[in-house]
């Protein structure tokens, strides 16, 4: 697997405030990686550390095999689309693609052209005046046609209306099946994830709780539902992520390579959202089959 | 030419998703052979769903020999499912429908046939493993 | 990135050299007039031999524009480090653009390098073309005038007013760094910009070259004598002293050990005034004054301290390199607040 991003014991410290801390991962290249996480993991400090807009305080962190913000040729690897989608509120749509052709010597400018007549964006608008859709897509736009290695998305389409971010995930998406960059993305959406990405790195206070391919993660965790007193007689390859008790049943998510034989248990489908959130509500150093207390 | 749509719902794993609707699609003869599926991008568009997924599905189509690559041009339906699939299926079916009939006349209701359905199921294959 | 830089402050451009253009139109049909009124004068008056003590008619003429235009010249590199300098940083970190500034294909070093010398080229050229046509359009007064020094006089002729507007700009840059507003980094600048300003014309100048010291007579230079007969006591004002175009800090009026006169030793030394302190006017006290002037005028002298005409362009230089060493190192400061604080 080659890597896109990798990080060791990074942290970032804002005065005395930490933005993250002794984070360690790796993200493959070529995927569509989703960064899903509570507010204050951690995604935003971490995307800006990949693309160079800060510089980390401890650790390390390597983008595409080099240093982020350091030299112009990084810069040029890396498309980033920011939170809310800041742009030049008094220049207009035609000044952004002058703006991307003069800072890129990559750009791409018939790529660029394209997007905004399939989009419908009149380059003389003023950016102040387009729609919160339209200011990401032109965002995307300027980010996808200085054609980097790697693009970066925070929370894209958190502010978007659904046809909007509809749309802007189509956009997105067809960047990559034409260009075929990888994909970071941060986002609180699931459902977005789930149909974009193929790749998720759930992060819980800089932790990153699981990561992994999504199918495969998918077919490895499972919702298990069965009387309590049958939670003894796991067997023992089972990781335990999160668990819910009455006094008679017992709810369990669990993930394990081989299938459940047991028919005391009812075992049910994770769709993505279930997984996120068990992970969620769970942060922790996960153990092969954690101190269960038998029931008899 | 046929649209693809995808549920995320379903838990079916969307390359899953568009493999089910294009065996659909040629078991209802909405496909026929030389026929051009959507390309990668096409298919994107219309879905908003990662590319990789796209090509997995396709991928998996060419592995079954559904269809093949014509290279820089694109995806074509290279064989139909016939009847001889459904005709098989056929006497099965019928099978359940009487099975499904008296299970009525024995007062269940649908979910708890579909309870006993996959409660079957999932035991005859546990079976089958061990 | 120097066509983008020009983009985005084609609208202060505008409107600067617009300003600019337009005072320098009023200048130019005002500023004939003002010489020859002033040629006029001094032709007349050295025919009669009063050019020093005769009102010279050139400061009746457009008298708004005499008191409007100093303060034009006093205030532009302000206003120029307010609206060139400032939004550079403070307007990207304001708005958030700086995240699509810093991420395309060019370091924000160098991002922060060609704004600094396009920006700071124009705020420059700016202040030197008023420079310019303010010193020609005041020329005239300035001549008839004789006071270089005078602390308007000397920031608005000369190039001194490029150094403030180097500085004004590069405070107007980092004060929009460190305080991230766009309206804050304004207020600041233009708060930081008057304080050095005063600052400098009243601590720094006065002791850029260490002051001359000369003595004159006492009799072509002496002090006024109020005499307040019902307390007895005698006070003395300081000589009026005239260098043309000199700056002068003191005179004071001494005897050769170099103490100074005080009012108790002329009524000492001069019983004619001793008398009409203690008895009220004596017969003729012109004649008493003169002959304790005469008296005087053996021990004592009158001495200025003061800095010459000729040192008004050294002056000009020493300031304009202090001015451009402060904006310099600010520019040093932001480059580090970039790499540093902002990271």
């Amino acid at each position: 697997m080659t890597v896109a991003l990798e990080a060791n014991g990074l942290g970032k410290r804002y005065g005395r405030i930490w933005g993250l801390s002794d984070c360690t991962l790796a993200i493959p290249a070529g995927r569509v990686v989703g960064l899903v996480g509570p507010n204050g993991a951690g995604k935003t400090t971490l995307l800006h550390l990949a693309v160079g807009l800060l510089q980390p305080t401890t650790g390390s962190l390597s983008v595409l095999g080099g240093r982020p913000g350091t030299t112009s040729a990084q810069l040029a690897r890396i498309g980033f689309v920011a939170q809310d989608a800041p742009t030049y509120t008094g220049l207009s749509v035609g000044d952004h693609l002058r703006l991307g052709a003069w800072m890129n010597p990559s750009w791409d400018a018939r790529l660029a052209e394209e997007r905004l007549g399939r989009l419908g964006l009149d380059p003389r608008r003023k950016a102040g005046q387009l729609s919160g859709g339209q200011r990401a897509q032109l965002a995307l736009t300027l980010a996808v046609a200085k054609r980097p290695d790697l693009l970066v998305l925070d929370e894209p389409v958190a502010s978007l209306d659904p046809l909007a971010r509809r749309e802007f995930l189509k956009g997105l998406m067809e960047g990559v099946a034409e260009h075929g960059a990888s994909v970071i993305l941060s986002s609180h959406i699931v459902a977005d994830l789930q149909r974009v990405c193929d790749y998720v790195v759930v992060l819980v206070d800089s932790r990153v709780q699981v990561a992994g391919d999504i199918q495969e993660l998918l077919a490895t965790h499972h919702r298990l539902t069965g009387p309590r007193h049958a939670r003894g007689a796991l067997p023992g390859d089972l990781l335990l992520i999160g668990e819910s008790q009455t006094d008679r049943q017992s709810t369990l998510i669990v993930r394990t390579d081989g299938p459940i034989l047991d028919p005391a248990w009812t075992v049910e489908q994770l769709d993505l959202e279930d997984l996120v959130l068990a992970y969620m509500t769970h942060p922790r150093e996960h153990e092969r089959r954690p101190h269960l207390e038998i029931h008899r | 030419m046929i649209e693809f749509h995808l549920d995320t719902r379903s838990g079916v794993p969307p390359y899953q998703q568009i493999v089910q609707q294009v065996r659909h699609a040629l078991r209802l003869g909405l496909l026929e052979v030389g026929d051009q599926l959507p390309t990668v991008k096409e298919a994107v568009a219309a879905m908003a769903i990662n590319p990789n997924t796209v090509l997995k599905a396709y991928r998996e189509l060419e592995h079954l020999g559904l269809v093949a690559a014509r290279p820089g041009i694109g995806i074509f339906v290279a064989k139909t499912l016939g009847d001889h699939s459904l005709a098989a299926h056929g006497p099965l079916r019928q099978d359940l429908m009487r099975w499904l009939a008296k299970a009525r006349r024995a007062g269940l209701d649908d979910e708890s046939i579909e309870a006993i359905f996959r409660d079957v199921v999932r035991s005859a294959s546990a079976e089958g493993v061990a | 990135m120097i066509r983008l830089t020009l983009r985005q402050f084609r609208t202060e451009a505008a409107v600067a050299f617009g300003l600019l253009t337009a005072l320098a139109v009023v200048l130019a049909l005002t500023g004939p007039h003002l010489a020859q009124v002033n040629e006029a004068f001094q032709a007349t008056c050295a025919t009669t031999g009063n050019c020093s003590s005769a009102a010279n008619p050139v400061f009746e003429v457009d008298r708004g524009l005499q008191a409007l235009v100093p303060i034009i010249a006093i205030i532009t590199p302000a206003v120029i480090g307010m609206f060139f300098g400032t939004p550079i940083l403070a307007r990207e970190l304001e708005t958030g653009t700086f995240r699509v500034a810093w991420t395309q294909s060019i370091t924000r070093r160098r991002w922060l390098a060609v704004r600094l010398a396009l920006l700071g080229l124009a705020a420059v050229t700016l202040a030197a073309l008023l420079a310019w046509i303010v010193d020609w359009w005041d020329g005239p007064l300035d001549a008839a005038s004789q006071s270089t020094f005078d602390p308007v006089n000397f920031s608005v002729h000369g190039f001194v007013a490029i150094g403030y507007a180097a500085f004004a700009f590069a405070l107007g840059v980092a004060a929009g760094a460190l305080l991230r507003r766009t309206v804050a980094a304004m207020g600041a600048t233009l708060v930081g910009f008057a304080v050095s300003r005063i600052a400098v014309t009243s601590w720094v100048r006065p002791n850029l070259a260490s002051p001359l010291h000369e003595l004159l007579p006492f009799l072509t230079a002496r002090p006024g004598f109020s005499l307040d007969a019902s307390a007895g006591t005698l006070s003395l004002t300081p000589p009026l002293v005239h260098i043309p175009n000199a700056w002068i800090f003191s005179t004071s009026v001494v005897n050769p050990s170099g103490r100074a006169l005080t009012g108790e030793y002329v009524l000492h030394a001069c019983p004619g005034l001793h008398q009409m302190a203690s008895a009220g006017p004596a017969a003729n006290p012109l004649v008493a004054l003169r002959t304790c002037q005469d008296k005087l005028s053996a021990t004592f002298h009158t001495l200025v301290t003061y800095q010459p005409a000729s040192r008004f362009w050294p002056f000009q230089w020493a300031e304009l390199g202090i001015f451009l060493a402060a904006a310099l190192a600010l520019c040093g400061l932001t480059f580090w607040w970039l790499r540093h604080r902002l990271a």
